[in-house]
Formats: structure tokens, sequence, C-alpha cells
């Protein structure tokens, strides 16, 4: 288990944004980990959000387990554009709530296709309950080394104010 | 006007510049391919999910208890 836990970068949105890049993401980590708390600007209550590396839209697989208000579903797809961090609340969703999601990205450096876990939860913070829960096992399948990481709205909406992404490093020495 | 963000992770730089044309058209196609297959699957998982449900309901019918539907799923 790799014993270091460090922020290389992070940023807060102070008005709305279509992407945030990562880029120039060092290599000197062994696996690095993405935070996001994010709101989307789309007239909707819960929509997922969207990353990619090294401006890459081809070669993402995952299989997703899901819980939607209680009703659990999963399913799989091949030859995707994305990796699918989670849903997030969105214009219509309650003032302020926020979702969050986690992506752990192991061995992000080496010659061989990337394996990815991603943890996403939204909840709406209302009287009505609306929750959604999404964890997923992807691949990439790309050999080159990720040097860059893009995060995107699923809609040609935006991330909303007040929007977080922080990206972590982790050193296994 | 939509922005991109751009975070340099070696030097800190943060860039914001407003999205091109060719940008928004691209990310609008894909977005819209994106969602559409993800509703798609999320579609088949419920077609299957509902087809489970309709045979433990029809073995049910024919007697059998929850502990035996669930015993033949397993």
């Amino acid at each position: 288990m790799p014993s270091t836990y460090q922020l290389i970068s992070s940023n807060t949105l102070s008005s709305s944004a279509a992407s945030v890049t990562f880029s120039a993401i060092p290599s000197t980590y062994t696996d690095l980990v993405l935070r996001l708390s994010v709101r989307q600007t789309t007239a909707t209550t819960s929509i997922t959000a969207r990353v990619r590396f090294n401006s890459s839209s081809s070669g993402y697989s995952f299989t997703i387990l899901r819980s939607n208000n209680g009703t659990a579903s999963s399913y799989a797809m091949s030859g995707d554009s994305y990796v699918y961090p989670g849903h997030t609340p969105a214009a219509s969703s309650t003032a302020n709530a926020f979702g969050s999601a986690e992506i752990y990205i192991p061995s992000y450096l080496v010659s061989q296709n990337k394996p990815i876990s991603t943890f996403g939860v939204n909840e709406n913070n209302a009287t009505t309950i609306g929750n959604n829960i999404i964890a997923a096992a992807n691949l990439w399948q790309n050999t080159a080394a990720i040097t860059s990481m893009e995060i995107l709205p699923t809609t040609s909406g935006s991330f909303d104010t007040g929007s977080s992404f922080y990206l972590y490093g982790i050193k296994n020495s | 006007m939509s922005v991109a963000i751009e975070v340099n992770c070696q030097t800190g730089e943060v860039i914001e510049r407003p999205l091109t044309a060719e940008e928004i058209a691209a990310n609008e196609a894909a977005a819209a391919q994106a969602e559409a297959d993800r509703l798609a699957a999320e579609e088949a998982a419920a077609v299957v999910q509902s087809a489970k449900e309709a045979a433990h309901a029809k073995l049910a019918a024919l007697g059998l208890t929850a502990d035996e539907i669930a015993a033949l799923s397993k």
C-alpha cells in the first residue's frame, strides 16, 4: 500500500466552466487520485460527469453498479469515450447541493492498459429522498503514461460555481 | 460564454480561455453520443431486471416459496 498522499493541484470554480484540465501531471508518483465535488448547470436533477486522459476519447470500458433511490442496477459497456465517475446534482436540484466522486488510478506511468476504480455519490438534500450511488470498475486500453486529465459535464452544460477539483499523487516509497 | 480551465500541475499556472467553435461542436456531439450510449445500456439492464422480476412472479404463481426462488437464482 502506498505510504504517501500529496496534493498535486486543485481548482475551485469562481464561475461556471465547461471543462477543467489538469495538465503536465508530474511523473514522480506511483498512483493518482482525483477527487471531485461538483454541480452542473444543466436543467435536470442528476447527471453524470465525464473524465478522459491525455485528450483521448477512445478505449474506455467499464462495469457499473448503481443504486438510484434504492433501485439497484448494473450494466457494462466497452468501446466508450470516457470514464464516468458518478452522478452530480444539477440546476434543478436543491440549491448548493454538490455530488462527490473519487477516481483512483494505480500505476499511471506504466506502459500497460490502465485499470481505474471510481466511486461517486450525490444526495439532493430535500424532503423527498434523491440519492444516487455509482461504483465502477473501468479500463482505459492505452499504454501511454497519463500526463493530463480532463473533467467534463455529461451534457453540453457546465460545472457550476463552487465546484472543486483536487488531484493527489501517491508514492510507494 | 463557455470557458475551459487548464491547471498546469508543474507551474501552478491556471489558464482560462473561451471554448473554440470546434470544441463546442465536438463536446456537444460527444456528450450526446455518450448520453445516448449510457441510456441505452441502462435501458438494456432495466429490461433484464424486468424479465427477472416477471420470471420470479411466474415461479411464485406456480407455488414456489421466496427461498426456493432465491435458491434458483444462485
